[in-house]
């Protein structure tokens, strides 16, 4: 396949991941920081934002890993601890230059980085890559794709929670349990983009 | 079959082993922001290893500041003002600070790092907030639902507290619950016995803490606590005092009842108690004595549905509907409330109405 090919099918994938395939509201991963984050579009803006990064960064790192340790020795089947062995560290390690180098930078993104460095969301975007087979490129549109899907779905529900706040929630639902219900809502929404593009 | 296994473990070892490596040299260099300054006060200067938070650098000092979270940024005990060095206010930090806190400088110590030089100021009783080991001495039923405990200090041996103020008891790990937690309770004992501290705690059901302590707890045992700590506290004004308080909200007026005794403060004050039943009152004849003692001290114990085959003499009614009937007129008075939150919310609502500002009105409230 030649490289422009490739980034087609990158640009198709991506675009199928923020959408049809969204890593949050179709495999519903990544719940967690998810739900505790997304009271104020402000924090999620900046959570979203470190999802990317993160995302973009370890679907490369362990496309490599995978490529070039894994299946050459055989041991496709250690990618689990050592996609996660990465992930954690090469998070570790970005906030820890952050923090060194950029107060400002450490401020809207790098406080967030400690909360997804064992996300299932990273690392499911890291599994299914392999899975599917993608080459470089095509993996990290992947990345990037899975992790502007998450951004978009985490800074959409900040802003629903944020309009909620005056309203009047039975006290059963306060919290996780109408923001797990609105993610019901959304993925439903989100099934409409289904057919709009056949990507992956 | 073996070698392939090997190959497997030693590759996965390796790349670990090399991970961490990379990790562990970065830090070294990254992290490395050399001795740091902490001037506490415009006074005392503390010379620290920087990279870590505020909060664990003081407590490393033996400086502790309350935090019932452990330093993950979701209980805004941890407050300080910091003057320079504090760097950004971060986002974690926004949902606990109000605007006035942001201006002057507030932030949570848990979240801010040392990377250089830092000028702080603390509030001067947190210098006295120190670890404690003691045994318990004593445990006394006072009704089916509370109980005293006695505990005798071990290290340090003496403790000095303000009559009002409150410690944090450190529930080990046990059978009920698989992490150790603090839970805060206001010291009842008399503040001239300093070996020891007293408690008075009401049985939750569920509780951690207090399962611990009614269901496990014996006398003999070690325990750890840290304090004190609060606000609340008897002034040194002259104005007329009023004490509201139920179940064990006993514990901070008893302690301020000793301190007054102790100290020969002589100013008119009454205390309201209230109880549901009368099985529920307790101490009436300490109160009494305490009556007897104090130069101009009135204990008015309410029940608010005494059983009928109880035998109640005493005030009938909610407190604060005692309070309302019984005193009239509070302008004049200082109010000292404790209890739950809706005992506190609406003796705070009576007071008011018979004519006390708010600013007079002085409680802990514990959820």
């Amino acid at each position: 396949m030649n490289i422009s090919a490739e980034i087609w099918q990158a640009f198709v994938v991506c675009v199928a991941a923020i959408f049809t395939q969204n890593i949050l509201l179709s495999y519903f991963l990544g719940l967690c920081p998810f739900i505790g984050v997304s009271r104020e579009i402000k924090a999620a803006f900046g959570l979203g934002a470190a999802v990317i990064f993160v995302m973009v960064s370890t679907c490369m790192l362990n496309w490599l890993a995978y490529r070039y340790v894994l299946l050459p020795l055989n041991l496709h089947f250690f990618r689990f601890i050592l996609f996660i062995v990465i992930i954690a560290a090469f998070v570790q390690f970005v906030e820890m230059v952050i923090d060194r180098f950029s107060p400002r930078l450490y401020q809207t993104l790098g406080v967030f980085l400690p909360l997804i460095t064992v996300n299932c969301a990273i690392l499911g975007a890291s599994l299914f890559m392999v899975i599917r087979n993608y080459t470089f490129i095509v993996a990290v549109g992947y990345g990037l794709g899975s992790g502007i899907g998450w951004f978009v779905a985490i800074v959409a529900m900040a802003g629903i929670r944020q309009k909620l706040k005056n309203d009047r929630i039975p006290p059963g639902l306060q919290g996780a349990g109408i923001t797990l219900i609105i993610t019901g809502l959304m993925a439903l929404a989100f099934i409409g983009f289904t057919g709009v593009l056949q990507g992956g | 079959m073996a070698q392939e296994i090997l190959v497997a473990v030693l590759i996965v070892s390796l790349t670990s082993a090399a991970l961490a490596t990379l990790l562990a040299v970065s830090e070294r260099f990254l992290s490395d922001y050399g001795q740091c300054r902490v001037l506490l006060n415009d006074e005392k200067e503390i010379t620290v290893q920087g990279g870590k938070t505020l909060l664990s650098v003081l407590s490393d000092n033996k400086i502790f500041i309350p935090s019932a979270c452990g330093g993950r940024g979701t209980c805004g005990l941890c407050k300080l003002k910091v003057q320079e060095g504090a760097g950004l206010l971060l986002p974690t930090e926004e949902p606990y600070l109000n605007q006035q806190e942001r201006d002057s400088g507030v932030r949570l110590s848990c979240q801010v790092k040392v990377r250089n030089d830092l000028k702080i100021q603390i509030p001067e009783e947190l210098f006295n907030i120190r670890e404690f080991t003691c045994k318990c001495a004593e445990i006394t039923d006072l009704t089916h639902d509370i109980k005293q405990f006695r505990f005798e200090l071990v290290e340090p041996d003496k403790i000095d507290y303000i009559p009002g103020q409150y410690i944090q008891l450190l529930t080990p790990v046990y059978e009920k619950s698989s992490e150790e937690v603090y839970r805060a309770y206001s010291v009842s004992g008399d503040p001239a016995d300093k070996n020891h501290i007293e408690l008075i705690i009401r049985y939750v059901p569920g509780g951690i803490c207090t399962t611990y302590c009614f269901k496990y707890l014996k006398v003999g045992d070690e325990v750890r606590f840290n304090g004190p700590y609060g606000q609340f506290r008897l002034t040194d004004t002259d104005s007329p005092v009023v004490f509201i308080a139920g179940g064990s909200g006993m514990a901070p007026i008893k302690c301020i009842l000793h301190h007054m005794k102790n100290n020969g403060i002589k100013r008119t004050a009454v205390y309201y108690f209230g109880a549901k039943k009368v099985k529920d009152m307790f101490m009436q004849d300490l109160m009494k004595k305490f009556q007897d003692e104090l130069p101009d001290f009135k204990f008015i114990p309410a029940v608010s549905s005494p059983d009928p085959d109880e035998k109640w003499d005493g005030q009938k009614g909610l407190v604060t509907e005692v309070v309302k009937r019984d005193l009239k007129n509070a302008a004049q008075h200082e109010a000292y409330l404790c209890g739950s939150p809706g005992l506190v919310d609406a003796a705070e609502k009576v007071l008011v109405e018979l004519g006390l500002t708010e600013d007079k009105i002085f409680y802990d409230k514990f959820a």
